[in-house]
Protein backbone atom coordinates (compact mmCIF):
# COMPACT_ATOMS: atom_id res chain seq x y z
CA UNK A 1 0.00 0.00 0.00
CA UNK A 2 2.74 2.33 -0.55
CA UNK A 3 1.23 4.07 -3.17
CA UNK A 4 -2.22 4.61 -1.39
CA UNK A 5 -0.22 6.03 1.28
CA UNK A 6 2.46 8.26 -0.84
CA UNK A 7 -0.72 9.84 -2.55
CA UNK A 8 -2.67 10.00 0.58
CA UNK A 9 0.16 11.92 2.31
CA UNK A 10 0.61 14.48 -1.44
CA UNK A 11 -2.98 14.75 -1.46
CA UNK A 12 -3.66 15.55 2.43
CA UNK A 13 -3.56 19.37 2.35
CA UNK A 14 -5.78 19.83 -0.87
CA UNK A 15 -7.92 17.34 0.49
CA UNK A 16 -8.12 19.43 3.97
CA UNK A 17 -8.63 22.76 1.92
CA UNK A 18 -11.72 21.23 0.12
CA UNK A 19 -13.59 19.48 2.85
CA UNK A 20 -13.14 22.04 5.05
CA UNK A 21 -14.69 24.75 2.25
CA UNK A 22 -17.31 22.55 1.76
CA UNK A 23 -18.29 21.43 5.17
CA UNK A 24 -17.42 25.46 6.29
CA UNK A 25 -19.98 26.96 3.14
CA UNK A 26 -22.89 23.58 3.61
CA UNK A 27 -23.14 24.10 7.57
CA UNK A 28 -23.18 28.11 7.30
CA UNK A 29 -26.17 27.60 4.73
CA UNK A 30 -27.78 25.11 7.38
CA UNK A 31 -27.40 28.15 10.32
CA UNK A 32 -28.93 31.00 8.68
CA UNK A 33 -31.97 29.10 7.92
CA UNK A 34 -33.78 29.78 10.92
CA UNK A 35 -33.21 33.34 10.06
CA UNK A 36 -34.08 32.77 6.50
CA UNK A 37 -37.62 30.98 7.37
CA UNK A 38 -39.99 33.40 8.10
CA UNK A 39 -38.73 35.21 4.73
CA UNK A 40 -39.08 32.12 2.98
CA UNK A 41 -42.72 32.29 2.19
CA UNK A 42 -42.50 35.82 -0.12
CA UNK A 43 -39.08 34.25 -1.59
CA UNK A 44 -40.80 30.69 -3.07
CA UNK A 45 -43.10 33.28 -4.89
CA UNK A 46 -40.41 35.01 -5.94
CA UNK A 47 -38.54 31.85 -7.04
CA UNK A 48 -41.79 30.43 -8.26
CA UNK A 49 -42.44 32.98 -10.90
CA UNK A 50 -38.88 33.08 -12.58
CA UNK A 51 -39.89 30.69 -15.43
CA UNK A 52 -37.36 28.25 -16.93
CA UNK A 53 -35.01 29.68 -14.38
CA UNK A 54 -37.38 27.99 -11.59
CA UNK A 55 -37.83 24.75 -13.61
CA UNK A 56 -34.10 24.53 -14.30
CA UNK A 57 -32.97 24.52 -10.53
CA UNK A 58 -36.11 22.07 -9.46
CA UNK A 59 -37.69 25.24 -7.59
CA UNK A 60 -41.04 24.56 -8.85
CA UNK A 61 -41.19 21.62 -6.80
CA UNK A 62 -39.75 22.21 -3.14
CA UNK A 63 -40.84 24.26 -0.58
CA UNK A 64 -38.55 26.71 0.36
CA UNK A 65 -39.98 27.28 3.94
CA UNK A 66 -38.78 24.09 5.11
CA UNK A 67 -35.86 22.80 5.90
CA UNK A 68 -35.46 20.13 3.50
CA UNK A 69 -36.70 22.30 0.56
CA UNK A 70 -34.31 24.89 1.44
CA UNK A 71 -31.68 22.03 2.50
CA UNK A 72 -32.21 20.17 -1.03
CA UNK A 73 -31.63 23.70 -3.22
CA UNK A 74 -28.08 24.69 -0.99
CA UNK A 75 -26.90 21.24 -0.90
CA UNK A 76 -27.02 20.98 -4.54
CA UNK A 77 -25.20 24.08 -5.12
CA UNK A 78 -22.47 23.51 -2.53
CA UNK A 79 -22.13 19.81 -2.58
CA UNK A 80 -23.04 19.25 -6.02
CA UNK A 81 -20.53 21.71 -7.15
CA UNK A 82 -17.70 21.80 -5.32
CA UNK A 83 -17.72 18.14 -4.55
CA UNK A 84 -18.08 17.66 -8.20
CA UNK A 85 -15.03 19.78 -8.53
CA UNK A 86 -12.67 18.29 -6.07
CA UNK A 87 -13.65 14.55 -7.49
CA UNK A 88 -12.99 15.51 -10.74
CA UNK A 89 -9.85 17.47 -10.24
CA UNK A 90 -8.45 14.79 -7.82
CA UNK A 91 -9.47 12.21 -10.51
CA UNK A 92 -8.13 13.51 -13.48
CA UNK A 93 -4.73 14.60 -11.59
CA UNK A 94 -3.42 11.15 -9.88
CA UNK A 95 -2.23 9.82 -13.07
CA UNK A 96 -1.25 12.72 -15.07
CA UNK A 97 0.54 14.04 -12.43
CA UNK A 98 3.66 11.76 -12.68
CA UNK A 99 4.05 12.32 -16.08
CA UNK A 100 3.67 16.40 -15.91
CA UNK A 101 5.65 16.49 -12.56
CA UNK A 102 8.42 13.78 -14.36
CA UNK A 103 7.89 11.59 -11.36
CA UNK A 104 6.94 9.06 -13.42
CA UNK A 105 10.74 7.74 -14.21
CA UNK A 106 11.21 7.38 -10.26
CA UNK A 107 7.61 5.55 -9.56
CA UNK A 108 8.24 3.40 -12.68
CA UNK A 109 11.43 1.98 -12.47
CA UNK A 110 10.79 0.36 -8.75
CA UNK A 111 9.75 -3.12 -8.53
CA UNK A 112 6.17 -2.40 -8.44
CA UNK A 113 3.41 -3.29 -11.43
CA UNK A 114 1.73 -0.31 -13.15
CA UNK A 115 -1.64 -2.11 -12.53
CA UNK A 116 -0.77 -1.79 -9.16
CA UNK A 117 0.21 1.48 -9.14
CA UNK A 118 -3.37 2.23 -10.82
CA UNK A 119 -5.06 0.07 -8.07
CA UNK A 120 -4.11 1.81 -5.28
CA UNK A 121 -4.12 5.28 -6.40
CA UNK A 122 -7.62 4.71 -7.37
CA UNK A 123 -7.86 3.34 -4.05
CA UNK A 124 -6.88 6.89 -3.04
CA UNK A 125 -9.22 8.65 -5.12
CA UNK A 126 -12.39 6.45 -3.58
CA UNK A 127 -10.65 6.66 -0.14
CA UNK A 128 -10.67 10.74 -0.43
CA UNK A 129 -14.39 10.87 -2.16
CA UNK A 130 -15.60 8.38 0.72
CA UNK A 131 -13.96 10.37 3.91
CA UNK A 132 -15.02 14.15 2.24
CA UNK A 133 -18.67 13.09 1.90
CA UNK A 134 -18.56 10.74 5.44
CA UNK A 135 -17.32 14.53 7.01
CA UNK A 136 -19.78 16.42 4.94
CA UNK A 137 -22.36 14.41 5.69
CA UNK A 138 -21.98 14.09 9.95
CA UNK A 139 -21.84 17.85 9.74
CA UNK A 140 -24.57 18.36 7.79
CA UNK A 141 -26.50 16.25 10.61
CA UNK A 142 -24.66 17.61 13.15
CA UNK A 143 -25.49 21.79 11.81
CA UNK A 144 -29.69 20.70 11.49
CA UNK A 145 -29.33 19.43 15.25
CA UNK A 146 -27.43 22.19 16.37
CA UNK A 147 -30.42 24.81 15.02
CA UNK A 148 -32.86 22.72 16.79
CA UNK A 149 -34.76 21.55 13.40
CA UNK A 150 -35.93 17.81 13.56
CA UNK A 151 -33.65 15.76 10.83
CA UNK A 152 -35.35 14.84 8.04
CA UNK A 153 -32.90 11.79 8.06
CA UNK A 154 -33.81 9.80 5.17
CA UNK A 155 -34.33 12.79 2.28
CA UNK A 156 -30.87 13.57 3.72
CA UNK A 157 -29.04 10.65 3.19
CA UNK A 158 -30.55 9.93 -0.07
CA UNK A 159 -29.41 13.35 -1.36
CA UNK A 160 -25.78 12.84 0.00
CA UNK A 161 -26.04 9.14 -1.47
CA UNK A 162 -26.46 10.74 -4.76
CA UNK A 163 -23.98 13.33 -4.77
CA UNK A 164 -21.49 11.11 -3.50
CA UNK A 165 -22.24 8.58 -6.66
CA UNK A 166 -22.15 11.33 -8.97
CA UNK A 167 -18.61 12.47 -7.38
CA UNK A 168 -17.66 8.68 -7.79
CA UNK A 169 -18.87 8.58 -11.40
CA UNK A 170 -16.89 11.77 -12.33
CA UNK A 171 -14.12 11.04 -10.56
CA UNK A 172 -14.15 7.45 -12.27
CA UNK A 173 -13.97 9.22 -15.41
CA UNK A 174 -11.50 11.94 -14.85
CA UNK A 175 -9.64 9.19 -13.51
CA UNK A 176 -9.67 7.39 -16.87
CA UNK A 177 -8.83 10.38 -18.88
CA UNK A 178 -6.09 11.42 -16.81
CA UNK A 179 -4.52 8.31 -18.14
CA UNK A 180 -4.45 9.56 -21.52
CA UNK A 181 -3.61 13.17 -20.55
CA UNK A 182 0.36 14.87 -19.35
CA UNK A 183 -0.83 18.18 -18.79
CA UNK A 184 -4.34 20.23 -18.86
CA UNK A 185 -5.84 17.39 -16.50
CA UNK A 186 -6.63 20.10 -14.14
CA UNK A 187 -8.79 21.82 -16.89
CA UNK A 188 -10.14 19.07 -18.32
CA UNK A 189 -11.39 17.81 -15.18
CA UNK A 190 -13.16 20.85 -14.36
CA UNK A 191 -14.58 21.38 -17.46
CA UNK A 192 -16.14 18.03 -17.47
CA UNK A 193 -17.81 18.88 -14.04
CA UNK A 194 -18.84 21.75 -15.10
CA UNK A 195 -20.10 20.84 -18.31
CA UNK A 196 -22.02 17.84 -17.17
CA UNK A 197 -23.94 21.01 -14.85
CA UNK A 198 -25.09 22.47 -17.81
CA UNK A 199 -25.89 19.67 -19.49
CA UNK A 200 -28.38 18.97 -16.69
CA UNK A 201 -29.70 22.59 -16.47
CA UNK A 202 -30.23 22.88 -20.37
CA UNK A 203 -32.09 19.09 -19.99
CA UNK A 204 -34.26 20.89 -17.52
CA UNK A 205 -35.61 24.12 -19.19
CA UNK A 206 -35.75 22.29 -22.99
CA UNK A 207 -37.43 19.07 -23.08
CA UNK A 208 -36.39 18.32 -26.61
CA UNK A 209 -32.96 17.23 -25.18
CA UNK A 210 -34.05 15.81 -22.20
CA UNK A 211 -32.14 12.41 -23.42
CA UNK A 212 -28.89 14.15 -22.12
CA UNK A 213 -30.65 13.43 -18.56
CA UNK A 214 -29.26 9.82 -19.31
CA UNK A 215 -25.39 11.44 -19.45
CA UNK A 216 -25.16 13.82 -17.06
CA UNK A 217 -24.81 12.81 -13.27
CA UNK A 218 -26.54 15.82 -12.09
CA UNK A 219 -29.58 14.30 -13.78
CA UNK A 220 -29.94 11.47 -10.88
CA UNK A 221 -29.39 14.47 -8.00
CA UNK A 222 -32.46 16.44 -8.73
CA UNK A 223 -32.89 16.91 -5.12
CA UNK A 224 -36.94 17.49 -5.78
CA UNK A 225 -36.90 14.49 -7.83
CA UNK A 226 -35.83 12.76 -4.74
CA UNK A 227 -37.31 13.96 -1.74
CA UNK A 228 -40.84 13.92 -3.50
CA UNK A 229 -40.48 10.18 -4.79
CA UNK A 230 -38.14 9.62 -1.07
CA UNK A 231 -35.86 7.30 -3.96
CA UNK A 232 -33.03 7.98 -6.22
CA UNK A 233 -33.87 6.93 -9.82
CA UNK A 234 -31.78 4.22 -10.27
CA UNK A 235 -31.86 3.59 -13.56
CA UNK A 236 -29.92 6.38 -14.33
CA UNK A 237 -27.79 5.70 -11.29
CA UNK A 238 -27.11 2.59 -13.02
CA UNK A 239 -25.96 4.36 -16.29
CA UNK A 240 -23.76 6.79 -14.19
CA UNK A 241 -22.17 3.49 -13.01
CA UNK A 242 -21.91 2.09 -15.97
CA UNK A 243 -19.74 5.47 -17.25
CA UNK A 244 -18.30 5.40 -14.05
CA UNK A 245 -16.85 1.64 -14.28
CA UNK A 246 -15.72 2.61 -18.16
CA UNK A 247 -13.69 5.08 -17.13
CA UNK A 248 -11.47 2.77 -14.42
CA UNK A 249 -11.03 0.68 -17.30
CA UNK A 250 -9.94 2.80 -20.08
CA UNK A 251 -7.34 3.67 -17.25
CA UNK A 252 -6.11 0.20 -16.85
CA UNK A 253 -6.23 -0.30 -20.27
CA UNK A 254 -4.49 2.74 -21.42
CA UNK A 255 -2.01 3.27 -18.80
CA UNK A 256 -0.88 -0.57 -18.33
CA UNK A 257 0.14 -0.18 -21.86
CA UNK A 258 1.20 3.57 -22.12
CA UNK A 259 4.77 4.49 -23.24
CA UNK A 260 6.24 6.50 -20.65
CA UNK A 261 8.31 9.32 -22.58
CA UNK A 262 10.98 11.64 -21.50
CA UNK B 1 24.65 -14.92 -17.92
CA UNK B 2 23.96 -12.00 -19.77
CA UNK B 3 22.61 -8.76 -17.99
CA UNK B 4 21.06 -7.32 -20.76
CA UNK B 5 20.73 -9.14 -24.30
CA UNK B 6 19.19 -7.59 -26.60
CA UNK B 7 17.17 -8.95 -30.25
CA UNK B 8 16.65 -6.53 -33.05
CA UNK B 9 15.54 -4.29 -30.84
CA UNK B 10 13.13 -1.68 -32.45
CA UNK B 11 11.67 0.99 -31.02
CA UNK B 12 9.71 3.51 -33.02
CA UNK B 13 7.80 7.10 -32.15
CA UNK B 14 5.00 7.05 -34.89
CA UNK B 15 7.48 7.50 -38.17
CA UNK B 16 10.36 8.84 -36.04
CA UNK B 17 13.44 6.28 -35.23
CA UNK B 18 14.18 5.65 -32.13
CA UNK B 19 16.30 2.36 -31.81
CA UNK B 20 16.59 0.04 -35.44
CA UNK B 21 17.78 -3.83 -34.73
CA UNK B 22 19.88 -3.26 -31.78
CA UNK B 23 21.32 -6.77 -30.86
CA UNK B 24 23.34 -5.57 -27.47
CA UNK B 25 25.16 -7.89 -25.10
CA UNK B 26 25.84 -6.93 -21.82
CA UNK B 27 27.46 -9.61 -19.32
CA UNK B 28 27.11 -10.54 -16.06
CA UNK B 29 30.02 -8.41 -13.69
CA UNK B 30 30.71 -5.84 -16.49
CA UNK B 31 31.53 -2.15 -15.86
CA UNK B 32 29.89 -1.30 -19.52
CA UNK B 33 29.86 1.96 -21.36
CA UNK B 34 27.33 2.84 -23.89
CA UNK B 35 28.24 6.23 -25.97
CA UNK B 36 26.33 8.12 -28.45
CA UNK B 37 25.51 11.60 -29.15
CA UNK B 38 21.99 13.42 -28.27
CA UNK B 39 19.39 11.47 -30.43
CA UNK B 40 21.51 8.48 -31.07
CA UNK B 41 19.14 6.17 -28.98
CA UNK B 42 21.26 5.90 -25.77
CA UNK B 43 17.64 6.82 -23.62
CA UNK B 44 15.45 4.96 -26.08
CA UNK B 45 17.38 1.57 -24.92
CA UNK B 46 17.41 2.63 -21.30
CA UNK B 47 13.95 3.25 -21.17
CA UNK B 48 12.56 0.12 -23.26
CA UNK B 49 15.40 -2.02 -21.18
CA UNK B 50 13.17 -0.60 -18.19
CA UNK B 51 9.66 -0.98 -19.65
CA UNK B 52 8.67 2.48 -20.04
CA UNK B 53 8.40 1.79 -23.48
CA UNK B 54 7.50 -1.15 -25.47
CA UNK B 55 9.30 -1.94 -28.36
CA UNK B 56 8.08 -2.00 -31.71
CA UNK B 57 9.91 -5.32 -32.71
CA UNK B 58 12.71 -7.48 -31.37
CA UNK B 59 13.01 -8.58 -28.16
CA UNK B 60 15.19 -8.00 -24.66
CA UNK B 61 16.02 -10.09 -21.73
CA UNK B 62 17.15 -8.63 -18.57
CA UNK B 63 19.25 -10.70 -16.27
CA UNK B 64 18.16 -13.74 -17.89
CA UNK B 65 14.17 -12.16 -17.35
CA UNK B 66 11.81 -11.09 -20.60
CA UNK B 67 11.04 -7.28 -20.82
CA UNK B 68 7.96 -7.58 -21.74
CA UNK B 69 6.40 -10.21 -19.08
CA UNK B 70 9.01 -10.34 -15.86
CA UNK B 71 9.04 -6.35 -15.74
CA UNK B 72 8.50 -6.49 -11.96
CA UNK B 73 10.85 -9.13 -11.27
CA UNK B 74 13.84 -7.36 -13.69
CA UNK B 75 13.10 -3.78 -11.51
CA UNK B 76 13.48 -6.12 -7.95
CA UNK B 77 17.19 -6.66 -8.86
CA UNK B 78 17.72 -3.21 -11.06
CA UNK B 79 18.26 0.44 -10.46
CA UNK B 80 18.22 3.16 -12.57
CA UNK B 81 19.80 6.57 -12.15
CA UNK B 82 18.32 9.23 -15.13
CA UNK B 83 20.16 11.59 -16.45
CA UNK B 84 17.45 14.44 -14.76
CA UNK B 85 15.87 13.64 -11.90
CA UNK B 86 12.02 14.78 -10.53
CA UNK B 87 11.02 14.35 -7.13
CA UNK B 88 7.82 14.50 -5.72
CA UNK B 89 7.10 18.04 -4.43
CA UNK B 90 7.32 18.96 -0.29
CA UNK B 91 8.62 15.99 0.45
CA UNK B 92 12.24 15.82 1.93
CA UNK B 93 15.35 14.05 0.66
CA UNK B 94 15.13 11.56 3.34
CA UNK B 95 11.37 10.88 2.36
CA UNK B 96 12.05 10.43 -0.70
CA UNK B 97 14.97 7.52 0.04
CA UNK B 98 12.63 5.67 2.13
CA UNK B 99 10.36 6.12 -0.47
CA UNK B 100 12.19 4.09 -2.62
CA UNK B 101 12.92 1.68 -0.32
CA UNK B 102 9.60 0.91 0.96
CA UNK B 103 8.83 0.64 -2.53
CA UNK B 104 11.11 -1.95 -3.09
CA UNK B 105 10.04 -3.11 0.25
CA UNK B 106 13.36 -3.60 1.77
CA UNK B 107 14.81 -1.52 4.75
CA UNK B 108 17.90 0.03 3.33
CA UNK B 109 18.17 2.75 5.83
CA UNK B 110 21.68 1.85 6.76
CA UNK B 111 23.56 1.78 3.66
CA UNK B 112 21.13 4.98 2.45
CA UNK B 113 22.97 6.88 5.59
CA UNK B 114 26.81 5.94 4.42
CA UNK B 115 25.72 7.09 1.03
CA UNK B 116 24.39 10.30 2.17
CA UNK B 117 27.66 11.05 3.80
CA UNK B 118 29.91 9.69 1.11
CA UNK B 119 28.13 12.15 -1.06
CA UNK B 120 27.76 14.96 1.21
CA UNK B 121 24.08 14.69 1.20
CA UNK B 122 22.33 16.19 3.45
CA UNK B 123 18.12 14.56 3.44
CA UNK B 124 16.57 16.78 5.57
CA UNK B 125 16.54 19.24 3.07
CA UNK B 126 13.32 19.59 0.79
CA UNK B 127 14.20 17.46 -2.34
CA UNK B 128 12.23 19.91 -4.91
CA UNK B 129 14.48 22.96 -3.58
CA UNK B 130 17.99 21.03 -3.70
CA UNK B 131 20.29 22.46 -6.46
CA UNK B 132 21.23 20.11 -9.41
CA UNK B 133 23.88 18.61 -8.44
CA UNK B 134 22.06 17.53 -5.33
CA UNK B 135 19.02 16.20 -6.80
CA UNK B 136 21.67 14.07 -8.57
CA UNK B 137 23.64 12.71 -5.48
CA UNK B 138 19.69 12.17 -3.96
CA UNK B 139 18.60 10.02 -7.19
CA UNK B 140 22.34 8.23 -6.46
CA UNK B 141 21.24 7.33 -2.97
CA UNK B 142 17.77 6.44 -3.71
CA UNK B 143 19.27 4.12 -6.79
CA UNK B 144 22.29 2.46 -4.82
CA UNK B 145 20.71 1.74 -1.47
CA UNK B 146 19.25 -1.04 -2.23
CA UNK B 147 22.36 -2.99 -3.63
CA UNK B 148 21.07 -4.02 -6.69
CA UNK B 149 22.45 -7.07 -9.33
CA UNK B 150 22.31 -4.44 -12.28
CA UNK B 151 22.80 -0.61 -12.09
CA UNK B 152 21.55 1.42 -15.61
CA UNK B 153 23.17 4.94 -14.93
CA UNK B 154 21.66 7.34 -17.61
CA UNK B 155 24.82 10.24 -18.04
CA UNK B 156 25.33 9.88 -14.37
CA UNK B 157 28.08 12.59 -13.64
CA UNK B 158 26.01 15.76 -15.39
CA UNK B 159 25.69 18.33 -12.24
CA UNK B 160 28.38 16.63 -10.04
CA UNK B 161 31.85 18.53 -9.04
CA UNK B 162 35.25 16.88 -10.07
CA UNK B 163 35.16 15.68 -6.69
CA UNK B 164 31.87 14.00 -6.66
CA UNK B 165 32.50 12.36 -9.39
CA UNK B 166 35.56 10.95 -8.60
CA UNK B 167 33.66 9.52 -5.12
CA UNK B 168 30.45 8.23 -7.03
CA UNK B 169 32.88 6.55 -9.17
CA UNK B 170 34.76 5.22 -6.30
CA UNK B 171 31.26 3.59 -4.98
CA UNK B 172 30.65 2.02 -8.71
CA UNK B 173 33.80 0.30 -8.53
CA UNK B 174 33.09 -1.21 -5.09
CA UNK B 175 29.84 -1.89 -6.23
CA UNK B 176 31.32 -3.49 -9.47
CA UNK B 177 34.09 -5.61 -7.40
CA UNK B 178 31.41 -6.89 -5.21
CA UNK B 179 29.58 -8.32 -8.32
CA UNK B 180 27.40 -5.66 -9.37
CA UNK B 181 27.04 -4.66 -13.64
CA UNK B 182 26.99 -1.56 -14.32
CA UNK B 183 25.33 0.13 -17.49
CA UNK B 184 26.33 3.59 -17.88
CA UNK B 185 25.92 5.51 -20.95
CA UNK B 186 28.02 8.63 -21.20
CA UNK B 187 28.95 11.99 -23.57
CA UNK B 188 32.05 11.91 -21.21
CA UNK B 189 34.46 9.84 -23.27
CA UNK B 190 36.98 9.60 -20.71
CA UNK B 191 34.99 8.43 -17.82
CA UNK B 192 33.99 5.77 -20.25
CA UNK B 193 37.95 4.99 -20.89
CA UNK B 194 38.87 5.21 -17.59
CA UNK B 195 35.86 3.30 -15.64
CA UNK B 196 34.28 0.26 -18.03
CA UNK B 197 35.76 -2.10 -19.53
CA UNK B 198 33.97 -2.79 -22.46
CA UNK B 199 31.67 -0.07 -24.39
CA UNK B 200 29.13 0.39 -27.52
CA UNK B 201 28.74 3.12 -29.62
CA UNK B 202 25.27 3.85 -30.99
CA UNK B 203 24.60 5.80 -34.10
CA UNK B 204 21.17 7.29 -35.22
CA UNK B 205 19.64 4.31 -33.70
CA UNK B 206 22.11 1.42 -34.68
CA UNK B 207 24.59 -0.37 -32.60
CA UNK B 208 28.03 -0.06 -34.65
CA UNK B 209 30.29 -0.96 -32.27
CA UNK B 210 30.79 -3.12 -28.89
CA UNK B 211 34.01 -4.59 -27.67
CA UNK B 212 36.61 -3.60 -24.85
CA UNK B 213 37.62 -0.35 -24.48
CA UNK B 214 41.01 -1.23 -25.45
CA UNK B 215 40.43 -3.17 -28.49
CA UNK B 216 38.26 0.01 -29.88
CA UNK B 217 40.80 1.79 -29.59
CA UNK B 218 43.42 -0.81 -30.79
CA UNK B 219 41.13 -1.44 -33.79
CA UNK B 220 40.82 1.95 -35.02
CA UNK B 221 43.74 4.57 -36.26
CA UNK B 222 46.92 5.83 -34.85
CA UNK B 223 47.21 9.78 -33.56
CA UNK B 224 50.63 10.81 -36.05
CA UNK B 225 52.35 13.92 -35.55
CA UNK B 226 55.19 15.10 -36.99
CA UNK B 227 57.42 18.03 -36.24
CA UNK B 228 59.16 18.51 -39.61
CA UNK B 229 58.01 18.95 -43.53
CA UNK B 230 56.74 15.67 -45.44
CA UNK B 231 54.48 15.24 -48.80
CA UNK B 232 51.75 13.21 -47.52
CA UNK B 233 49.98 12.56 -50.54
CA UNK B 234 51.06 9.61 -51.67
CA UNK B 235 48.87 8.35 -48.86
CA UNK B 236 45.86 6.96 -47.77
CA UNK B 237 43.71 6.09 -44.52
CA UNK B 238 44.41 10.26 -43.56
CA UNK B 239 41.41 11.40 -41.51
CA UNK B 240 41.39 15.30 -39.19
CA UNK B 241 44.69 16.40 -40.71
CA UNK B 242 45.40 19.78 -39.50
CA UNK B 243 49.14 21.67 -40.14
CA UNK B 244 50.12 24.71 -38.28
CA UNK B 245 53.75 25.87 -37.49
CA UNK B 246 55.87 23.13 -38.62
CA UNK B 247 53.64 20.44 -37.28
CA UNK B 248 51.59 18.03 -38.50
CA UNK B 249 49.01 15.86 -37.20
CA UNK B 250 46.70 13.09 -38.23
CA UNK B 251 44.60 9.91 -38.24
CA UNK B 252 46.20 7.20 -39.67
CA UNK B 253 44.48 4.15 -40.54
CA UNK B 254 46.81 2.67 -43.43
CA UNK B 255 49.87 -0.17 -43.38
CA UNK B 256 52.90 1.74 -41.50
CA UNK B 257 55.32 0.82 -44.16
CA UNK B 258 53.88 3.46 -47.04
CA UNK B 259 53.99 6.00 -43.80
CA UNK B 260 57.53 5.24 -43.32
CA UNK B 261 58.43 5.62 -46.85
CA UNK B 262 56.73 8.59 -47.31
CA UNK B 263 58.12 10.02 -44.23
CA UNK B 264 61.76 9.08 -45.37
CA UNK B 265 61.76 11.44 -48.06
CA UNK B 266 60.63 14.70 -45.49
CA UNK B 267 62.52 16.34 -43.80
CA UNK B 268 61.41 15.30 -39.93
CA UNK B 269 62.84 16.71 -36.59
CA UNK B 270 60.37 14.39 -34.37
CA UNK B 271 57.62 12.55 -34.69
CA UNK B 272 54.89 10.36 -32.45
CA UNK B 273 52.67 7.71 -33.14
CA UNK B 274 50.22 6.87 -30.31
CA UNK B 275 46.60 5.42 -30.16
CA UNK B 276 43.79 7.48 -30.44
CA UNK B 277 41.93 8.36 -27.64
CA UNK B 278 38.45 7.27 -26.99
CA UNK B 279 37.08 10.67 -28.22
CA UNK B 280 39.11 10.25 -31.75
CA UNK B 281 37.66 6.92 -31.92
CA UNK B 282 34.25 8.44 -31.11
CA UNK B 283 34.80 10.97 -33.87
CA UNK B 284 35.76 8.51 -36.23
CA UNK B 285 32.64 6.25 -36.08
CA UNK B 286 30.53 9.38 -36.52
CA UNK B 287 32.98 10.99 -39.39
CA UNK B 288 31.53 7.58 -41.07
CA UNK B 289 28.22 8.47 -41.10
CA UNK B 290 28.75 11.78 -42.43
CA UNK B 291 30.64 10.52 -45.11
CA UNK B 292 30.17 6.56 -45.82
CA UNK B 293 32.44 6.38 -48.52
Amino acid sequence: MTVFLHELRQGRKAFCIWTGAIGFFLAVCVFIFPEMKGEMDALSDTFASMGSFTAAFGMDRLNFGTLIGYYTIECGNVLGLAGAFFAALTGAGLLAKEERGRTADFLLTHPISRRRVISEKLLTLLTEISVLNLVIFLLALGSIAAIGESIPFKDIAHLHLAYYLLQLELGAICFGLSAFLRRGSAGVGLGLAGLTYMMNIIANIAPSVEFLKYITPYAFCDGASIVGEGKLDMIKVGIGLVLGALGIAAAYWKYENKDINQ
Amino acid sequence: MDAIKTAQLTKYYGQVRGIESLDLTVEEGDFFGFIGPNGAGKSTTIRTLLGLIAPSSGSAKVLGMDIGRQREAILKEVAYLPSESAFYPGLRGRDMIALSARLRGRDCAAEADRLCQRLQLDPSKKADTLSFGNKKKLAIVCALQSQPRLLILDEPTGGLDPLMQREFFEILKERHESGATIFLSSHILSEVQRYCSRAAVIRAGELIACDRVESLAKSSARRIVIHGQADLSPLSGLRQLEESEGVISFLYSGEMQPLLAVLSTGQIQDLSVTEPDLEEIFMHFYEKEADPS
